[in-house]
C-alpha cells in the first residue's frame, strides 16, 4: 500500500498543471486589478469597473440574459425530466443520450449551426416567408444570444432535475395517494420538495456560467451587443491589462457569490450533474 | 372479528407483460379479521395487496369493499391505508409532519391534528419524537411510524406489504407482538403480506397460502399447519417429509414397500398419492420394532430439539426430536396413524409444489 506522502506524488501533474494554468493566472489578475499604470497600488480599477455607465449597463444586461436563460431553461427542462422518469429504463437512457448528444459537439459548431436557423435569410425566415407570414430580424438580437444560451446550457438544467425526479421511490409517490392526496398535491408536498435539490443545482449549472459568458454574445449577437465578459475579452485584446483585470474581479465575485449562495449543498443532496 | 364480509376480490386476474401474475382470485375478507397472504416471492400476495390498496388495476373481475365496486376508484378515495415494505416515510419531513400529512389532505384542525399525532405515537411508543428527522430513526423505529401515519387516518382496512422484513430477527419477533396488539386495539381489518411462515401463523386469524396466482389454501392456522390441502402448501408452512406412496386401501399406506396404518380413507385402492409427515411426527425407535430400518446421517442440535436425517430405503427422512441418536446409529422409523396426511397427486401444473426461493 502506498502511504499518504508517497501517494501524494501521484498527484505531481495536475499540481503543475493547476499551478501552471490556474493558480499563476489568477494571481496575475490580482496583480493588474490593484496596479496602476505606474506600478502602484490602487483601487482605481475596481472602483472603475462599476461607476463607468457602460460597464453597469454590461452588468445589467448580463445578468438580464443570466437569468431569463436559466428561467427558460428551467421550465422547459422540469416537465420534460418527470416525463422522462416515468418512461421505462431503457427509453430513459435513449431520450437521455439524445439530449446530452448537442454537448459533445463542437461549441463552434453548435454556434454556427443556431445562426444559420436565425439569420434574416435563414431557415425560420425561409419558412415564414414559404406560409406567407412577414420575416423576422432576430439573428443579432438579444434574442438570439438568448436562445443559444438556452441551447448551449439546457443539459445542465435538465440531467440533475432529472436526476433527483427518477431517484424518487415510486412508493412515495404511492404513499401521498394512499393517505388522501391528490396528483397536485402530491406534486407539490412530495415530487417538488424532493426535486429541489437538483433544481438549485440545476439553476447553478446554468447561470453562472451564463454571467461569465462572453462566446455566445459575441458569435450570436454579432459584435454588437456587450456583456460584461466581452468588455472584459475587449479590454485584453486592446492591451487594457489593469481595467481588464478589474472588471474581471468583479465578474468573478458575482460568479463565485452566486454559485455559493445557490450550490452549496446541492450535489451532496443527491444533485450531481451526471448520472 | 365480525362475521360480515368486508372486502371481496371476484374473478381478479392481471398479467405484466406475458406473465400472469393473477388467475382468476377470488377472496373475501370479513370486517375485524387478521389475514396473512402467504406465499413465495412472485406468487401474487404483493400484487393482490396492491389491488386492494389501488395502485394497480386488475385486468379483468371486481374488487368490492363494504358493498360497492372500488375496482377503479383511485388511491386516494379508498378507506384504507397502507403500509409499504420499505415504509415509504416522506424523508423531507419530520415524524410530526409524516404522520400529520393525512389529516392535513383532510384539511382537520391543527390543535386535533396535534392530539391525534400525540396518541398515535404513544401507541407505537415513540412519544417525544415528534421533531426527530424520519432518516435518523431505526429501522424499528420508522416501522412504527410507518404504522403511525396510516392508523391516524381511522382505516377501516390496514395493508401491510411485508413490513417486518427488513428488520433484525429480534426486533421482527418484539414487532410481531406489538402488531398483534395493535390490531386488537385499532379494532380494524388487517390484511398482511409476507412470505415468513412462522410470521403469518403467529399473528393471523385466517391464513391464505398463494403460489403461482392462486390460492392453494384459505384457512386458519391451525388448519394450513395441521391439515395441509396439497404438498405445495405442506412442504412451505414448516418442515415436511413429502414421500410417493401408495394407498393399498382406506387406512392403510405402503412407503417404499412398507404398509403404515393412517386414517384416510377414499383414496381407492392400490393409487399413487403424496404422504406427508410432519419431522415432529416422525418417532425413532430400536431397529427391531420396525420395518423401516434406517441409519442416521446427520445430527444438528437447534435449541428445543435435534435435528436428524436417517436415511431409510432409499429417503432421507427429517425427524425433529427432543431425543439424539448419534450419527451412525442403526434406528426404526414409527409414526403415529393420525399424524400421517395423505393427499392426491397434483394434477395440474398449478398444483404442483414450485421451488421455495429464500
Amino acid at each position: 500500500m502506498l502511504t499518504n506522502k508517497k501517494s501524494l506524488w501521484l498527484s505531481g501533474p495536475y499540481l503543475v498543471w493547476i499551478a501552471g494554468f490556474i493558480i499563476l493566472p489568477l494571481l496575475t489578475i490580482f496583480y493588474y486589478a490593484f496596479t496602476n499604470l505606474q506600478g502602484g497600488f490602487t483601487f482605481e480599477n475596481i472602483v472603475g469597473a462599476v461607476t463607468d455607465t457602460a460597464n453597469i449597463k454590461a452588468f445589467g444586461l448580463t445578468l438580464l440574459l443570466a437569468a431569463a436563460a436559466t428561467l427558460i431553461a428551467l421550465i422547459l427542462a422540469y416537465p420534460l425530466a418527470i416525463c422522462l422518469a416515468k418512461l421505462g429504463l431503457k427509453k430513459q437512457k435513449v431520450f437521455i443520450f439524445l439530449f446530452i448528444l448537442p454537448m459533445w459537439m463542437n461549441f463552434m459548431l453548435q454556434m454556427v449551426a443556431i445562426n444559420v436557423i436565425l439569420e434574416d435569410n435563414g431557415i425560420i425566415n425561409y419558412l415564414l416567408s414559404a406560409l406567407g407570414f412577414e420575416k423576422i430580424h432576430i439573428a443579432n438580437t438579444f434574442g438570439a444570444i438568448l436562445i443559444g444560451m438556452v441551447y448551449d446550457y439546457f443539459p445542465f438544467m435538465l440531467l440533475p432535475i432529472y436526476n433527483t425526479v427518477s431517484r424518487i421511490d415510486g412508493d412515495l409517490i404511492n404513499a401521498s395517494k394512499d393517505l388522501g392526496a391528490g396528483a397536485i398535491r402530491t406534486f407539490f408536498k412530495i415530487t417538488f420538495p424532493l426535486s429541489f435539490p437538483g433544481v438549485i443545482s440545476g439553476i447553478t449549472m446554468v447561470f453562472v456560467p451564463a454571467i461569465s459568458d462572453f462566446a455566445i454574445a459575441e458569435m450570436l449577437g454579432g459584435g454588437k451587443i456587450m456583456l460584461v465578459g466581452n468588455i472584459v475579452e475587449m479590454s485584453f485584446t486592446k492591451g487594457h491589462y489593469y481595467q481588464g483585470s478589474g472588471l474581471a474581479l468583479i465578474l468573478m465575485a458575482f460568479v463565485v457569490i452566486s454559485s455559493l449562495v445557490s450550490g452549496g449543498d446541492a450535489e451532496a443532496e443527491g444533485g450531481a450533474i451526471l448520472p | 372479528m365480525k362475521n360480515e364480509k368486508l372486502i371481496e376480490l371476484v374473478g381478479v386476474t392481471k398479467s405484466f407483460g406475458t406473465e400472469q401474475v393473477l388467475k382468476n382470485l377470488d377472496l373475501y375478507i370479513l370486517d375485524n379479521e387478521f389475514i396473512t397472504l402467504l406465499g413465495p416471492s412472485g406468487c401474487g400476495k404483493t400484487t393482490t395487496l396492491r389491488i386492494i390498496g389501488g395502485f394497480v388495476t386488475p385486468d379483468t373481475g371486481k374488487l368490492i369493499f363494504d358493498g360497492k365496486d372500488i375496482t377503479n376508484l383511485p388511491p386516494n378515495k379508498r378507506q384504507l391505508n397502507t403500509v409499504f415494505q420499505k415504509y415509504a416515510l416522506f424523508p423531507h419531513m419530520n415524524v410530526f409532519d409524516n404522520i400529520a400529512f393525512g389529516l392535513r389532505i383532510k384539511n382537520t384542525p391543527e390543535s386535533e391534528i396535534k392530539k391525534s399525532v400525540g396518541e398515535m405515537l404513544s401507541m407505537v411508543g415513540l412519544s417525544g419524537y415528534e421533531n426527530r428527522s424520519v432518516v435518523s430513526l431505526s429501522g424499528g423505529q420508522q416501522q412504527r411510524i410507518a404504522i403511525a401515519r396510516a392508523l391516524v387516518n381511522k382505516p377501516r382496512v390496514l395493508l401491510l406489504d411485508e413490513p417486518l422484513g427488513a428488520l433484525d430477527f429480534k426486533m421482527r419477533q418484539d414487532m410481531q407482538y406489538e402488531l398483534k396488539n395493535i390490531h386488537k386495539q385499532a379494532g380494524i381489518t388487517f390484511i398482511y403480506v409476507t412470505h415468513d411462515q412462522e410470521e403469518a401463523l403467529t399473528l393471523s386469524d385466517t391464513i391464505a397460502v398463494m403460489n403461482q396466482g392462486i390460492i392453494q389454501q384459505i384457512g386458519t392456522p391451525e388448519d394450513i399447519y395441521n391439515e395441509p390441502k396439497n404438498a405445495f402448501v405442506a412442504d412451505f408452512i414448516g418442515d415436511s417429509n413429502i414421500i410417493d406412496g401408495i394407498m393399498v386401501k382406506d387406512c392403510l399406506v405402503n412407503i417404499f414397500g412398507v404398509n403404515f396404518p393412517c386414517v384416510d380413507t377414499g383414496f381407492g385402492n392400490d393409487k399413487p398419492v403424496d404422504v406427508v409427515i410432519r419431522p415432529e411426527d416422525v418417532i425413532l425407535t430400536s431397529p427391531e420394532k420396525s420395518d423401516m430400518k434406517g441409519t442416521v446421517t446427520s445430527l444438528i442440535f437447534k435449541g428445543v430439539h435435534y435435528e436428524m436425517e436417517v436415511m431409510a430405503r432409499g429417503y432421507e427422512w427429517l425427524v425433529h426430536s427432543t431425543k439424539m441418536e448419534p450419527v451412525g446409529s442403526e434406528v426404526g422409523i414409527y409414526v403415529e396413524p393420525e399424524n400421517i396426511q395423505i393427499m392426491h397427486k397434483p394434477r395440474s401444473e398449478d398444483e404442483e409444489a414450485a421451488s421455495v426461493d429464500e
